[in-house]
């Protein structure tokens, strides 16, 4: 069974990012960039599915500008046998994303296809969902728990106050929780035979896709600071602040 | 402009999250109808058409909607989405499910997660788990939004609204439903709770978890939260989660209790109104977010506290 795992390049997970001076953008110029978590446990579950003998090929596909490579580099130094760069200069927004990653599915055929169920910049946990209503297939969202036969997947999903579990015939999408896998440490052997593995390199405008933005981005902003806090030296002093002060409390 | 909201319910009430997306969609203006899909849900649609601020209540009734999977309901959404200027949900679980199904069906953006109207096409939606802002302006011709529950009072009763009812679109046939386990809970619901306690991994074990902190929070009439270390560690069950990857949690008391202050978990829980903080250690992060910070043994100030309450 053949997986597509998509990976996103984004700002690394212990970066504080700062919007830019004149607040037109987020400045991350300098920063730190990492594969998107979420994203490494979707590769370490198809890892895992191949580890297992269920799946014989996994191919990472990103969608970015040439410097997504380094996050290709690290799916490949984790264990996937393929990987796929859609080249893009432009920032692509969930759909845009969406129907790039189509094109790719359409011409690889996975049985599945294993996305993070959100990235960590824009937060918009969109990209999964609309993949799979593009192929017109099934979707398996917030996924902690897969378990796969030869032609359905039985997914169990994080929903609010609990867990649901549904059962997709394959071809699928799942969008995956951190709750799915921790994902493998990479070795530096590994990191360094990776740089020498090749990466196909796609343009996105050669897909014929429509990657026009919907969406403006006006402002981006810190929110709010809040007034500074005080440390209170009892609980007596505590409840005293809690009810007279904060009045939260009869 | 017409707003159609896709309600969440569980075939008996509709959940909090709908009523603070129709208090958003009050603040955008226009007609709101309220989706109601699932089978045997006449009781829900009553209680729908009595929400204050909905024009209609519109019933599809099927098999296929009883649990609410993607896959069928997006179909009947594209169905009747041309008939309005926007589409809503509440950005939970469920709403965040189906409307980018729906969005990319419609060849149309979703501006998720929005915590601010600006005006009828410009929204503030939190980006970088809630360390920056970003306001967005739409261009698409069919709006889909959702919308973040803790940002919008809940839209009280007070309405009457007419109730019809739509054609099903039916199964599509990509997906079953297997099974739904919610975990029983005597407490009040974690999203919407008014007094939220929290533990993190200094709780040291699942047993000390409930013994310390489950007092405290029945005299408050509060939810319990624990960080995802915590629930990593097996001290709490997931559903318990407050976060990113958790819940976000906006109560008017929130008190951590051995909680460092990690971001992820900050992300859920900042937009507090007041935070109160537990700590023996005076260099935890959670206490630069507190507004009364208390540096002491986690064990014996819990139990104080709940006595003296």
């Amino acid at each position: 069974m053949k997986l597509l795992v998509a990976i996103k390049r984004v700002v690394d997970y212990n970066i504080k990012v700062r919007p830019k001076a004149d607040g037109s953008d987020v400045d991350i110029a300098t920063v730190k960039m990492s594969i998107n978590p979420f994203d490494e446990v979707a590769v370490e579950e198809a890892l895992r599915l191949r580890e297992a003998g269920i799946a014989t090929e996994i191919v990472a596909v990103a969608v970015g500008t040439a410097q997504s490579q380094d996050v290709l580099r690290h799916a490949l130094a984790m264990g996937v046998d393929r990987a796929i760069l859609v080249e893009t200069d432009a920032v692509t927004e969930p759909l845009a994303t969406a129907k790039l990653l189509k094109a790719v599915v359409q011409r690889e055929q996975p049985q599945l296809t294993l996305i993070g169920k959100q990235a960590i910049d824009d937060d918009a946990a969109e990209t999964g969902q609309m993949l799979a209503a593009l192929l017109n297939v099934g979707q398996g969202t917030f996924a902690s728990k897969l378990e796969l036969t030869a032609d359905r997947v039985v997914v169990t999903r994080e929903i609010s106050g609990g867990q649901e579990k549904v059962s997709l015939p394959l071809p699928a999408v799942i969008t995956t929780d951190l709750r799915l896998n921790e994902p493998r440490y990479v070795k530096l052997p590994n990191l360094m035979q990776a740089k020498k593995k090749p990466i196909e390199t796609l343009k996105s405008s050669d897909l014929g896709v429509d990657q026009a933005p919907r969406l403006k981005l006006l402002r981006v902003a810190e929110p709010p600071a809040r007034a500074p806090g005080i440390k209170v030296s009892s609980v007596s002093e505590l409840l005293q602040k809690l009810r007279d002060e904060a009045k939260v409390l009869p | 402009m017409t707003i159609l909201i896709v309600a969440e319910h569980d075939h008996h009430e509709l959940k909090p999250a709908t009523r603070s997306a129709v208090t958003a969609a009050t603040a955008l203006g226009g007609d709101i109808h309220l989706l109601i899909t699932g089978h045997g849900v006449d009781k829900v649609a009553q209680a729908a058409a009595k929400v204050q601020g909905v024009t209609r209540v519109r019933v599809v009734d099927d098999l296929a909607y009883a649990h609410g999977l993607p896959e069928n309901l997006a179909p009947l959404l594209v169905r009747i989405a041309p008939d309005y200027t926007t589409v809503m949900a509440a950005a939970d679980s469920f709403g965040k499910n189906l409307l980018p199904r729906v969005a990319a069906l419609l060849d149309v953006a979703v501006v998720s997660e929005i915590t601010q109207i600006v005006d009828q096409n410009t929204f503030v939606r939190p980006i970088y788990a809630g360390n920056l802002n970003a306001t967005v302006q739409t261009t698409d011709a069919i709006k889909v939004l959702t919308v973040r529950a803790t940002s919008f009072p809940a839209a009280p009763d007070g309405g009457v609204a007419a109730i019809d009812t739509l054609p099903t679109t039916g199964d599509a046939g990509l997906s079953a439903w297997l099974s739904t386990e919610i975990q029983p809970t005597d407490r009040v619901e974690l999203s919407t709770a008014r007094v939220v306690v929290s533990g993190g991994r200094a709780l040291g074990s699942a047993e000390q978890f409930q013994q310390v902190l489950a007092p405290l929070a029945a005299k408050l009439n509060a939810a319990l939260g624990a960080t995802r270390a915590a629930v990593d560690a097996g001290y709490a069950p997931n559903e318990w989660q407050v976060g990113q990857t958790g819940t976000v949690v906006a109560p008017d008391l929130y008190i951590a209790v051995g909680v460092s202050g990690a971001v992820q978990h900050l992300a859920g829980m900042k937009d507090s109104r007041v935070i109160v903080a537990i700590n023996h250690d005076p260099d935890a992060p959670i206490f630069q977010w507190a507004d009364y910070g208390l540096v002491a043994d986690l064990f014996e100030t819990v139990k104080e506290l709940e006595h003296n309450l």
